[in-house]
């Protein structure tokens, strides 16, 4: 038949002749046959094939983006926020460095977070003076899971429900109380005792870098250079990173700032 | 997006590589009887990590697992914090494509906090190689490798709703992988809100990010707790459309993300629990526009790969047009029929395993609406039908069940079975020596006989009734042959058609 045919089927449909009247009987034994719907599991043999077909697929397709090396190089370019100095050859690693740092930025604090729904709490319970107030008549500590509508007493209390009921880690880094402005390099799990700590440190102090996402203090913020790339590196990086200084969330002792509520 | 997979390299012969394939099949297949498989995929960056082999599984293309020892070197420099620690993870990384380095990795005192700590951290681009360095352990195919990676969900959802496509990207190929490593990990993924954050990341514009999410979804999709505890979640969000509208542009944007979520339907429509839903978002006359749509591209032109989409989406339109309600909500629209015939010949030599799913779904169309059995007859797509009778067993026994659906509507469906000269191939068939498909061979010969008796006289003159003879001696078989003889010869003068030892044996058997 004429594929050519049906395409034209497909696109045009010309009229049909009228359907004849159908005069159906009931099966007659030994004859059994009756016209059946079927309705078929996901396990049906029938669909074996196709299943498999799937599965081929999922396990050999490779899906990636172009080695950073092979990206398309612009010419280098500093990132424009005020304070940041990186510099690019990769629209890629931009756009990366922009969404992961600058783009859910308090405007009160500098401070970074991975979500806008975690700093419209941050926000709200660090600069907002109302908040304070109410929460001492209503719970207004916000559940941090996205589609979760509880509220809270207190920080503490919040704590205990990512942990109980959204099954959180104890030590989930975007929930860390602000205990004082300068606090903070030290990072652990309570229930640590052994060389992970130590680890945990050595990560941090050592090159001062900040584990925890929260927080960009352009004040505060030292730079730490980074060496050109060594030679079995392709791509050259001009690296100067920021670093962050405190690790909080929650609320905090700048709570109480005043002025116009923007977000970058 | 969709021309970036599967590439296929050098190595091997084609005979060598066919055979490799057959085997992974093979493997699939016994997977698939045990309700044990499931898959994982790899995102991976450069193509020299990917390996040469074009028919290898993406785990295998693995680089040699590191020295003993030098696993606590890598992890010891990525720990240092130094400046080169990005490069360090980089190693880490390549290292950690072999599962022996894996699972050395993941017993190493402190290995995953520190890899989850630098993913956590505010370092881009160390962030980014922790990311895939997770990745890679996600992907092991020792789950307790994979288990190891279990504390970073809660992370992996909240950078689920960021911005940055990379690390989305990574996070949702890394979630998926974990999803289906065992029913305790997706007992945890429900709770810390994995479905609303899925469903806000569903209203993306990137490609990239939604393939991803269909990938997550379908794996979460697939759970055999999934009817009960996933798919109710599920419906309650807006997942359900926006699937929809993403499966219906396939073609024009996001092949890849339309393959995922046609097969994530495909595990909600099967689970037979959210169908009234799910055809109240119009979901029939959608899917059918569409397969039309893909109908009318393949027809033109090679499009490798649509073969995924196609399949679940006919998946969807059997199983949704099975239901009670189904035919209410069928446009009669004879397109699709078309859409389906041309899918079939498209790739009937490529894409076989296309075949039987799509003649179920012809069976589905056909079985109520006397107005599919008229458009195939009247569209001449019958030869078409009558062509795929020698191609398997199950394809026989499919395409016979629509023959009997149309010949069971009546004299003149059963007039144009004739005029369009079934018969011969009919004649074929029953020397087929399969009992299941002459069976049904049987059953749409007495429709024939019945409805339009000239089928009988025609039936005898060619010499049918001797060829059924030869099916009398099977258990099965006997009653109907016996009374099909009966019909084909009553109303003729025996003697003259038949032999008379047939006709002998014949009354014989009757008495
Ligand atoms: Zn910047
Ligand atoms: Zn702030
Ligand atoms: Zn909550």
């Amino acid at each position: 038949m004429l594929l050519s045919a049906l395409r034209h089927r497909l696109r045009e449909r010309p009229p049909l002749p009228p359907v004849p009247p159908p005069a159906s009987a009931p099966p007659r034994p030994p004859f059994a046959f009756s016209p059946r719907r079927l309705r078929l599991g996901p396990q049906h043999p029938l669909l074996e094939d196709g299943d498999v077909q799937r599965h081929l697929y999922l396990r050999e397709a490779l899906t990636g983006r172009a080695e950073e090396a092979e990206r398309p190089r612009v010419s280098e370019f500093y990132c424009h926020i005020s304070g940041c100095s990186q510099v690019f050859d990769t629209l890629e690693g931009y756009e990366h460095h922009y969404n992961a740092l600058h783009r859910n930025v308090c405007s009160f604090c500098r401070r970074s977070f991975p979500s806008g729904h975690l700093l419209d709490i941050h926000i709200s319970e660090w600069h907002d003076s109302l908040f304070q107030i109410m929460a001492e008549k209503q719970n207004m500590y916000k559940c941090l899971v996205e589609g979760c509508v509880e509220k809270f007493k207190s920080s503490k209390d919040r704590k205990d429900h990512l942990v109980t009921v959204h099954l959180y880690p104890a030590d989930f880094r975007f929930d860390r109380p602000k205990k004082a402005k300068s606090g903070a390099k030290h990072v652990s799990c309570p229930t640590d005792h052994d060389g992970s700590v130590l680890m945990d440190v050595s990560v941090e102090t050592s090159e001062q870098l900040q584990a925890d996402h929260m927080e960009v203090v352009p004040s505060e913020s030292m730079e730490v250079p980074q060496p050109a790339a060594s030679p079995s590196l392709p791509e050259k990086r001009l690296y100067k990173s920021r670093i962050p200084s405190t690790i909080c969330f929650g609320q905090g002792a700048t709570r109480g700032f005043k002025g116009p509520r923007k977000k970058v | 997006m969709w021309g970036r997979r599967r590439g296929a390299g050098p190595g091997g012969g084609a005979e060598e590589l066919r055979a490799r394939r057959r085997e992974r099949e093979a493997a699939l297949r016994k997977a698939r009887r045990e309700q044990q498989l499931v898959s994982k995929r790899l995102l991976r960056e450069d193509e020299a990590e990917r390996g040469h082999d074009g028919a290898g599984d993406a785990a295998e293309a693995v680089l040699e697992p590191v020295l003993q020892g030098e696993v606590s070197e890598l992890l010891r420099g990525v720990q240092r914090g130094s400046e080169d620690r990005r490069r360090w993870l980089r190693c880490l990384r390549r290292a950690l494509q072999s599962k022996e380095t894996q699972q050395e990795f993941v017993r190493l005192d402190g290995a995953v906090r520190t890899l989850v700590g630098l993913f956590t951290c505010s370092l881009p681009d160390v962030q980014l190689e922790a990311a895939r360095c997770l990745h890679e352990l996600s992907h092991s195919s020792d789950a307790a490798v994979a288990e190891a990676c279990v504390p970073v969900t809660s992370y992996l959802l909240t950078y689920l709703s960021g911005h940055s496509i990379e690390l989305m990207e990574l996070c949702l190929y890394t979630l998926g992988n974990l999803v289906v490593e065992s029913e305790v990990v997706r007992k945890k993924l429900l709770p810390q809100g994995i479905i609303p954050v899925l469903a806000s990341c569903i209203q993306s514009p990137h490609e990239a990010v939604l393939e991803g999410l269909g990938y997550v979804l379908s794996q979460l999709l697939q759970a055999k707790e999934a009817p009960a505890e996933i798919i109710p979640l599920v419906l309650d969000s807006v997942l359900p459309q926006h699937m929809l509208r993403l499966v219906c542009s396939g073609l024009k944007f996001g092949t890849g993300a339309a393959v995922e979520f046609a097969w994530c339907l495909h595990y909600i429509v099967c689970s037979h629990t959210a169908n009234v839903e799910l055809m109240s978002l119009g979901a029939v006359p959608a899917l059918t526009s569409l397969l039309c749509d893909i109908a009318f591209e393949i027809s033109q032109s090679d499009s490798e790969g649509l073969e995924l989409l196609i399949c679940p989406v006919l998946r969807c339109l059997g199983n949704l047009l099975a239901e009670e309600t189904g035919h209410e909500v069928q446009p009669q629209d004879e397109r699709l029929l078309v859409a389906l015939f041309v899918v079939m010949q498209c790739y009937l030599q490529q894409h076989p395993f296309i075949i039987p799913e799509s003649l179920w779904l012809i069976n589905n169309l056909t079985a109520d609406e006397p107005f599919f059995c008229s458009a195939l007859l009247s569209m001449d797509l019958l030869p078409a039908l009558l062509q795929l009778l020698p191609h398997s067993q199950t394809v026989s026994v499919l395409v016979l069940t629509v023959l009997c659906n149309i010949a069971e509507k009546g004299p003149a469906y059963c007039q144009q079975l004739h005029q369009q000269a079934a018969l011969p191939l009919l004649l074929h068939v029953l020397m087929v020596p399969d009992p299941e498909v002459v069976g049904q061979c049987l059953e749409l010969l007495h429709l024939l006989f019945l409805h339009w008796p000239q089928v009988a006289v025609d039936f005898v003159r060619q010499g049918g009734h001797q060829t059924l003879e030869q099916h009398q001696s099977t258990p099965e078989l006997q009653e109907r042959v016996r009374a099909l003889l009966d019909m084909a010869l009553q109303p003729q003068d025996a003697s003259v058609f038949s032999s008379p030892s047939a006709a002998s044996s014949t009354f014989s058997q009757m008495m």
